[in-house]
């Protein structure tokens, strides 16, 4: 039996974990809505990029000379899938499940005989891979998630690295595995294609609400269609990316206070069992030493 | 002038929107050369080049200038949106640091091993040198 001094001890560290996980808590909680703010302040970008996008795409005819970011390298053989996951722990099934989601995508196209590649963004995606795919990982990306600020240059720094790599032919089709933020209490794992680009179905329809058409506005484009599209593909590739990324710093911090709160609540508990514990083993403590007296005095 | 004259001006960076507002027209630096645009404008997409965004307000002031590094511009009849990566005021520019850049990056240039270094360098320079055109005045062709 544990004796009474353990049961203090316990406590006192029980106490300051609790101490932790609420200071922690509230720290998420300050930087989530400072990455919810941020995440609102670029959706502006991202939707007129959808919309020029939407024109854009609308407009071209496909043939052999459109821009291989849009029709595909006629390939589906080499794989690449970025994962997107945040740099530090504690944050419950956060990076966990979509690493999960990662590995399913992976073990599925493998089974189909394709080639699978990494790029991991966020320390704990290439940490948790690292085992079973440490070969396949190109690249691993870290110190983005998680700052205060997600910088829109390190989001392009990841999309050129991926273009590059597409450029050099190293894969045909390109996955990317985030956290979308849907609220403070979930954050879903989602798969988005990056390459070649996929028009986002509701994106479209929510376009054209969006778009004052009576009959469709002629557009005239400068330099032209192809022109744009060249320019635009790449832009977007670095639109998503960041989003993503912004999504992921949100999600980050909405896990983590949720999984703090948690363990508030649970330290709370088991301080409330403990102390509990304590009284008895202190009462019986105490009667088990007037037993003693009394007996002893009995006995003389 | 008629009423309704003004066009709404958006200027957004990924991170946020910097501008928006009516103006009566603004100039963009299209990639096929400047373009003036005001309200009804017919609806054009066009790759912006480095250059000035001059947004003209009131026909009697002077009109703000702002340095973007190439983007998109989106036109219809009521709205003009840029999107830009890197937009900064013409006044905030300064020439000497301007100077200072250019001769780094032609360093940087010197010493860069792999083409696809150069070129990223390259264009850097192209950015720098058509902030430099802006700040002196130069004519922007």
């Amino acid at each position: 039996m544990p004796s009474l001094s353990d049961y203090r001890d316990r406590i006192a560290s029980v106490k300051s974990t609790r101490k932790i996980t609420s200071a922690m808590k509230m720290v998420a909680a300050s930087k989530l809505r400072k990455a919810q703010d941020q995440a609102e302040a670029s959706q502006p970008y991202a939707r007129s990029m959808a919309a020029m996008m939407a024109r854009v795409a609308g407009n071209i005819s496909i043939s052999d000379s459109s821009p291989k970011l849009l029709v595909g390298t006629g390939s589906d053989q080499k794989h690449l899938i970025v994962v997107v996951t945040a740099d530090r722990g504690l944050c419950a099934g956060f990076n966990t499940n979509v690493v999960k989601m990662a590995r399913l995508l992976r073990n599925k196209l493998k089974g189909e005989g394709k080639d699978v590649s990494f790029v991991c963004a966020g320390r704990k995606g290439g940490d948790l891979l690292k085992r079973e795919a440490g070969d396949s990982i190109w690249q691993r990306f870290t110190g983005i998630i998680g700052k205060t600020r997600v910088e829109y240059a390190d989001s392009d720094k990841v999309a050129q690295f991926v273009l590059e790599k597409f450029e050099a032919g190293e894969f045909d089709i390109c996955t990317m595995v985030y956290n979308e933020f849907e609220s403070v209490l979930t954050q879903t794992p989602t798969t988005q294609q990056l390459i070649p680009f996929k028009m986002p179905e509701e994106q479209d329809n929510e376009e054209k609400g969006a778009v004052p058409e009576g009959p469709v506005s002629v557009y005239t484009f400068e330099p032209d269609e192809q022109e744009i599209l060249k320019a635009l593909l790449p832009k977007n590739i670095s639109v998503q990316i960041y989003r993503a990324f912004l999504d992921s710093s949100a999600g980050e911090q909405a896990a983590r206070m949720t999984a703090m709160d948690n363990a508030t609540r649970n330290a709370g508990d088991m301080i409330d069992n403990l102390s509990l514990q304590y009284n008895r083993a202190r009462q019986a403590h105490i009667t088990k030493e007037l037993i003693e007296i009394i007996s002893g005095a009995e006995a003389i | 002038m008629t009423e309704q004259s003004t066009i709404d001006f958006e200027l957004v960076s990924p991170e946020r929107k910097l501008v928006s507002e009516p103006v009566n027209m603004v100039v963009i630096p299209g990639s096929e050369g400047e373009m003036g645009v005001g309200s009804g404008h017919s609806s054009v997409l066009s790759s912006l080049n480095p250059g000035v965004i001059a947004l003209y307000t009131n026909d009697n002031e002077e009109p703000r200038k702002i340095f973007v590094a190439g983007g998109f511009a989106d036109v219809t009849a009521e709205i003009c949106t840029v999107l830009a990566e890197e937009a900064i005021l013409l006044e905030d520019l300064n020439q000497s640091e301007i100077d200072q850049e250019l001769k780094d990056l032609n360093e940087d240039l010197g010493m860069a091993a792999e083409e696809s270094d150069k070129a990223k360098i390259e264009d850097r320079i192209t950015i720098t040198k058509a902030k430099r055109r802006a700040v002196t005045g130069e004519a922007i062709f």
